[in-house]
């Protein structure tokens, strides 16, 4: 701990510490630098771009049916969700129809993907404060989704099922069956996940009160998903703007008014409710019909700007394709949730302890692929 | 007043995060999730559209139904298919066409994506699913598709 | 003669007993995470441990440049020592006990307290910031809960009487002392479990050590054997803690209904080492179990709620005792 003196004016006694690249609780990699005196954080300064894989600079060479699979490697646990933003955002400069059945079919596969994605968040949140058994339970789940995704996609992480157009085959005749049991056997465990850590008293005193984020401030930083409507921020693009079969089902837009981390991760559990109960309402009744709308073997939108939004499990995601009327697109750009959120994390770890930042962390949700694209 | 009701909710809420584990703990042997991988390899089953490998199916005389027309070489993202063609006289009816020589398929930079197995016209190739692909040597890992003296099947072109 | 016999077997008695502790624990969590333990070497694993501490001896033992060489080198040995040292007055069965002072207690708490020498050692001369911020944490947290640790078993000897740990089991042939004094001895309990686990830096309290905060600790910069002697220091501290319990909660040797010599056939050291067994089960359930407290936390539960419910008990069982209201068979 050394006086230091600099054009920086950093004070006596503070003293910088990484929080590196590799490290058993980051989610990801993710270089956070951090100015701490003694335990209490000053300044929080995350160093971005070590899995930056040049993601939009692909887009330009591929044609529109390609740049599909590039988007299930960025946020890879929404990856049905991620598909699904650039396909419509083509369908939309091809002002194609799409049939009932597919818009129904993709919006139960976004819904299993938002389920995957918070339980792997649950158990991922439990293991950082220190609760270890959590991680198994969530992935004990998990699997059940997994095993769905696998025999009707083919792929458990990177599905790459949604092409513009449509679906690239049909549901599986076993599709339905399995979701319905997944939904009967996942309402009997979700319970116990509150049981065991929700309610815990020392998890509690682990998230009340600790980095809270007002509504002004999320509005002024952008964020979005989870964590924008854990301060009070109602901003479900599934219910502002509905696309796919959105509009046709019934469900709560969960906001909380606390804006500390135990509102986020309440949100999150009341989230998964929700999307159980709109998974019932729509897996009885899937329409008949086509799974793909047939297109030319190559694509050329015409020339323009689209721009299509959709709600991952992390917040809001931006699809911007720019095209000039040929085979590849000209410019292609991502708004990813993670990015925004990420900027809100020094403002709200500032004048928190070390043991906060992780628990902040763990429910700001981060996946690293996502804001390094 | 608050401390003691306190100090009760506390203790009962640590006691209900106990009794789940310890439930889990008691049933054990029948709630075990892993598999044990490597003996049980001759139970393992993987679902029938699992997306392992690429291969191209030959059957029993050695016809296999690849044209060389090089779909899916357009349709692949970053080039992990190559086609060495050809153009020969063909033996049934005697006239110059585009035949495959090579179908090359690069295991270690494919993806999974599925999009060269939805562009062949002619359903050449499919998904295998056998999934342990590490080998110690990289170049082993590029592989020829079509079988060394195979054919195309009669009457797959029309 | 007979003392170099015994230094011996006290020596097995604590290889074996921290070797097949280390293989329980991995088991035990593996049964709450829904999967198997170690099943790979030997039958259900047995010789697992054998083959981790065969590789821990031949790792390289490097240390840090401008690490201070003596005191790093010190360090493991503080906690083996007393751990030694606490495990030869425990009372194993009405013949097996290697030394019986009349301080009994107060020698097992006086020991325990010299363990945390070599946790601040070892941070200090690692020369890391990280190893330093884990030994300062795991010091105050040592200091603070042996309070706690202290006063709740002063409360039980307040029952007995004495402090020589024979003497105390011979008082439990009434009847356990944790039935003898009914609700103070029931929180005494209850209080020595939240304040030894705590002695012990395992979970919930084990941020010292905490794998997803900075670095591991104090014992970042040690490796191969050094390391292996802060690790099964940790669990035989967990044997000494629940042993302790036994003895002065849940009767030592005595058999529960107070048939010990009715059955004189079946070994009294089994008894002893099931009821510990049971209570490191109880440890580990709490570890796999229950988030992990900050370090304010941990002092807010010591200082605000531990201790004075704690001098309020004794004054409790001192008037329970006092009145005659115990419950003897």
């Amino acid at each position: 701990m050394a006086e230091i003196e600099t054009e920086n004016k950093i004070k006596s006694e503070e003293y910088f510490v990484n929080m590196g690249p590799q490290h058993p609780a980051a989610h990801g990699v993710l270089r956070l630098i951090l100015t701490i005196d003694g335990e209490t954080i000053v300044n929080v300064d995350p160093d971005l771009g070590y899995i930056h894989r040049s993601i939009e600079k692909m887009c330009e060479r591929d044609s529109y049916q390609q740049i599909v699979h590039l988007t299930d490697r960025m946020d890879y646990l929404s990856s049905h969700i991620n598909n699904e933003a650039v396909c419509l955002a083509v369908e939309k400069g091809l002002q194609l129809e799409i049939p009932d059945r597919v818009k129904v079919i993709r919006t139960i596969l976004s819904e299993l993907t938002r389920l995957a994605s918070h339980q792997l968040w649950w158990g991922v949140m439990g293991m950082d404060v220190g609760a270890l058994t959590t991680y198994f339970y969530a992935f004990r789940d998990r699997e059940m989704i997994n095993d769905i995704f696998e025999e009707t996609c083919g792929a458990r992480l990177t599905m790459n099922y949604n092409i513009p157009g449509g679906l690239m085959y049909d549901i599986h005749p076993n599709f339905v069956k399995r979701v319905k049991e997944f939904v009967a056997h996942f309402k009997t465990k979700l319970p116990e996940y509150d049981r065991l850590l929700s309610g815990n008293i020392i998890f509690i005193n682990r998230t009340k009160g600790v980095g809270v984020l007002s509504r002004e401030d999320a509005i002024s930083f952008g964020v979005s998903g989870p964590v924008a409507r854990g301060s009070g921020f109602a901003s479900d693009v599934r219910k502002r703007h509905p696309y796919s079969a959105y509009d046709r089902v019934s469900f709560k837009e969960i906001v909380m008014n606390e804006g500390d981390t135990l509102a986020r991760y309440k949100v999150r559990i009341l989230e998964m409710w929700e999307s159980l109960s709109i998974i019932e309402q729509l897996i009885d009744n899937i329409p008949e019909g086509d799974h793909l709308v047939p297109t030319k073997a190559v694509i050329k939108l015409p020339k323009g700007e689209f721009y299509q939004r959709v709600e991952t499990a992390r917040g809001e995601l931006g699809v911007y394709i720019n095209s000039d009327g040929n085979k590849n697109p000209y410019r292609v750009k991502f708004r990813s949730p993670g990015f925004s959120n990420l900027s809100a994390l020094n403002h709200v770890a500032k004048g928190g302890k070390i043991g906060d930042l992780v628990s902040i962390m763990a429910s700001f949700d981060f996946v690293i692929p996502d804001i390094d694209r | 007043m608050s401390y003691f009701s306190d100090i009760y909710n506390g203790i009962k809420t640590l006691l209900t995060g106990m009794s789940v584990t310890g439930k889990y703990f008691i049933n054990a042997p029948r709630e075990i999730i892993t598999q044990e991988y490597p003996d049980n390899r001759d139970t393992l089953k993987m679902f029938e559209r699992f997306r392992g490998e690429v291969v191209m199916p030959h059957d029993k005389d050695n016809f296999h139904r690849c044209t060389g027309c090089q779909s899916c070489e357009l349709a692949c993202p970053n080039g992990s298919i190559e086609i060495i063609w050809d153009r020969q006289v063909d033996p049934d009816t005697g006239k110059k066409k585009k035949m495959i020589d090579k179908h090359i398929y690069h295991l270690s930079m494919c993806t999974m994506c599925g999009l060269c197995i939805e562009a062949c016209p002619t359903d050449a190739i499919v998904w295998a699913q056998n999934f342990e692909n590490s080998v110690y040597d990289r170049s082993s890992l590029t592989k020829v598709l079509n079988k060394p003296g195979s054919r195309l099947l009669p009457g797959v072109e029309d | 003669m007979e003392m170099v016999l015994i230094a011996v077997a006290y020596l097995l008695v604590f290889a074996v007993a921290g070797l097949y502790l280390v293989l329980l624990e991995r088991k035990v969590a593996a049964w709450f995470q829904l999967r198997l333990g170690p099943n790979r070497v030997g039958p259900f694993g047995l010789f697992q441990t054998m083959a981790d501490a065969l590789k821990l001896v031949s790792k390289e033992m490097y240390g840090t440049n401008r690490a201070d060489k003596f005191l790093y080198n010190l360090a493991p040995y503080f906690p083996i020592i007393t751990a030694l040292l606490a495990m030869a007055v425990l009372p194993f069965s009405a013949q097996f006990q290697a030394f019986d002072i009349n301080i009994g207690i107060f020698f097992l708490l006086a020991v325990s307290s010299v363990g945390v020498i070599g946790i601040l050692l070892g941070g200090w001369a690692s020369n890391n910031k990280y190893s330093l911020i884990g030994a300062m944490r795991s010091g105050l947290q040592v200091v603070s809960y042996e309070l706690s640790v202290g006063l709740s078993l002063l409360t039980m000897v307040v029952l007995t009487g004495s402090l020589q740990l024979s003497e105390i089991i011979e008082v439990q042939k009434n009847g356990w002392l944790i039935v003898q004094g009914h609700i103070p001895a029931i929180i005494a309990f209850v209080i020595f479990m939240i304040a030894g686990t705590a002695e012990t830096n395992r979970a919930p309290f084990d941020l010292v050590e905490a794998e997803s905060e900075l670095g591991a600790g104090f014992h970042t910069e040690y490796s191969g054997m050094k390391f292996a002697y802060f690790f099964l220091a940790e669990f035989i501290n967990m044997f000494i803690i629940s042993a302790i319990a036994v003895i002065v909660f849940f009767g030592g040797w005595l058999s529960p209904f107070g048939i010990t010599e009715e059955i004189s056939w079946f070994p009294s050291v089994l008894w002893f080492l099931g009821k510990v067994l049971i209570i490191v089960f109880l440890m580990m359930w709490f570890r796999w179990t229950f988030p992990r407290l900050r370090v304010d936390q941990l002092l807010n539960l010591e200082w605000k709620y531990l201790l004075p419910i704690n001098l309020f008990n004794l004054v409790f069982m001192a008037i329970v005792v006092w009145l005659g209201w115990v419950i003897t068979f």
